[in-house]
């Protein structure tokens, strides 16, 4: 292509990837104080407001917070596995020294990415099977199908708000911003209860939460959605994660 | 590699008039460097004298508010320079939950033909190590295996930001063996150290940074020479006052009856100390270390600086 490729040494762009993403897992994986809120809270969670409180209501709530909390447990893995390690990794000189180095640029993201997308289908595995053995939802293949898809792509734009709050976070404020903003959005959302449930207001100001949009999405797939365009919710999504990223991004190449 | 031979000569990586300001401070005003292939160069200078930032400058980590940063004839940010250098950072805080081997695998993925894990481990002294966690280690463990890490891709420039801080007598024998061993290949290696022996053992050239600008560049001998003093030390009653109007004395200073006396010429002043004070005893003459011709230029500037 220029003068400049052909004197770089070829490096193997894969096994960069896939050392990175082997690190990160190992990372998370010792790390128990992330692995178990972000693998155990979302169906426990479930298990509580879907299965034994909901589950005299028919079936309903167990088919509505099956949806809900699958959005829960992406939104949790994304923002804690990108805005608290980033925030570390950034304050002790891991980032700079990547840039020192001849790192893939990217690859540290998209290991996070595909970490948190991992996450995200465990937690949508582990809430099919409470919902279908205890909470007698039944779906076809396909809407299944289109859960699962719905969530694991769902962790890309909250990915990108978590890379925000980690590049302007320390590491000491980052688990703190995080749940500050992982916590109330949950709930205004209509994750852990139906909107329905909630004062009207807050079903009124719904949209401003991205998660919101990621939940309609969801609920679409089971027929408990409101009623609004998927490519609206689709787009708010894609905003989101596009303008986060590039400010992330902007901000890690001139601060560091 | 055609193009980069081992030859001595080469340059690897160059600041040329290298201005950079961090907040209030110019931590580097108009600073050359040229880093040769082949050799150790030491960059010394107290904290803050802009030594890191000259580093992260290299690196392509800052960027020059003036003057040019060259690595590899490109600039520092450019993946094809990077591909050739190896970087042990001050401030870095590996991952504590990955084994010392895994940390080895990932910075090595990232070079095209890194070292084999058995000879970074050799070189860096990490025997036994590799399956532990780095945040079990001591301190002394965890820099030898950043020193590991930067040495894993087979570098032809290696930045060695105070390698050895923390490290005990036998692992930084360790370490400067391996130093040796890198430059011996026709590696270039630019270290800052806190340790003047480490300087004065390794080091080829000598670069004094001081208040981001370069004070003295040269051969550790020439380094030393350029502040050509001697350090004379007797017991003796001669007052300090008299002593400091002498030609060629820099400084007295006495504790108790012990008189300590920087001087350009020893010779003169001993044979005249001698005239003066027939009871003069325990006279004591030294050839200033790297340490003390280095502080003594820094502290010169810091006298000038106050005038």
């Amino acid at each position: 292509m220029n003068t400049l490729d052909r004197t770089v040494p070829r490096v193997s762009a894969w096994r960069g990837h896939l050392q990175e993403l082997r690190c990160e897992l190992l990372r998370m994986l010792r790390e128990p104080m992330y692995v178990i809120p972000t693998l155990l809270f979302p169906a426990l969670f479930y298990a509580m407001f879907g299965l034994l409180m909901g589950g005299r209501d028919g079936g309903g709530a167990a088919q509505y917070l099956l949806a809900t909390y699958g959005v829960f447990g992406t939104l949790g893995a994304s923002l804690f596995g990108f805005g608290v390690t980033v925030a570390i990794d950034r304050e002790r000189g891991l980032l700079a020294l990547r840039r020192a180095l001849p790192a893939p640029p990217s690859s540290w993201i998209t290991a996070r990415l595909v970490k948190a997308m991992l996450f995200s289908l465990v937690v949508s595995l582990e809430l099919a099977l409470l919902a279908s053995v205890f909470g007698g939802v039944s779906l076809a293949p396909s809407q299944w199908a289109a859960l699962w898809t719905i969530n694991v792509l769902g962790a890309i734009p909250f990915a990108a708000m978590g890379l925000l709050l980690g590049v302007y976070c320390s590491a000491n404020a980052a688990p703190a911003v995080v749940n500050i903003l992982f916590l109330p959005m949950a709930f205004l959302s209509g994750l852990w209860l139906p909107l329905s449930m909630l004062p009207e207001l807050f079903a009124r100001i719904a949209p401003v939460w991205p998660a919101y949009h990621h939940a309609q999405l969801a609920l679409r797939v089971v027929g408990e959605d409101g009623g609004g365009s998927p490519w609206l919710h689709l787009g708010t999504l894609a905003l989101v994660g596009v303008v986060c990223a590039s400010i992330a991004l902007r901000r890690l190449a001139r601060v560091g | 590699m055609s193009d980069v031979n081992a030859n001595d000569d080469t340059v690897l990586a160059r600041l040329d008039g290298v201005r950079r300001r961090r907040g209030a401070v110019q931590a580097l005003d108009g600073v050359d460097l040229e880093l040769p292939a082949g050799r150790v160069t030491a960059l010394l200078g107290v904290n803050g004298a802009g030594k890191t930032t000259a580093i992260e400058v290299l690196l392509g980590l800052q960027p020059p508010d003036g003057g040019q940063a060259m690595l590899f004839g490109l600039p520092p940010t450019t993946p094809a320079a990077k591909a050739r250098v190896g970087a042990m950072l001050q401030q870095t805080q590996l991952p504590e939950r990955l084994a010392v081997g895994e940390l080895l695998a990932l910075v090595r993925s990232w070079y095209a033909a890194p070292r084999s894990v058995a000879d970074c481990v050799a070189l860096a002294g990490l025997d036994g190590l590799l399956g532990r966690r780095y945040g079990r280690l001591s301190g002394g463990q965890q820099r030898r295996v950043q020193f590991a890490l930067a040495l894993c891709g087979r570098p032809r420039l290696l930045f060695l930001d105070e390698p050895t801080t923390g490290l005990d007598i036998d692992a930084r024998q360790q370490v400067w063996r391996a130093i040796r061993a890198l430059v011996a290949d026709g590696a270039g290696v630019l270290l800052t150290t806190h340790y003047l022996e480490e300087a004065e053992a390794l080091a080829d050239r000598v670069v004094v940074l001081d208040a981001g600008r370069v004070r003295a560049t040269g051969s550790v001998d020439d380094v030393r020479a350029r502040v050509a003093q001697r350090h004379v030390a007797c017991d003796s009653a001669l007052p300090e006052r008299e002593i400091a109007g002498w030609p060629g004395v820099l400084h007295v200073a006495r504790d108790g009856r012990r008189l300590s006396i920087v001087a350009a010429d020893a010779d003169g002043l001993v044979r005249r100390l001698l005239q003066a004070d027939a009871a003069l005893s325990n006279l004591e003459v030294r050839r200033a270390g790297l340490a003390e011709a280095f502080t003594r230029m820094t502290r010169d500037d810091d006298t000038r600086e106050a005038a």
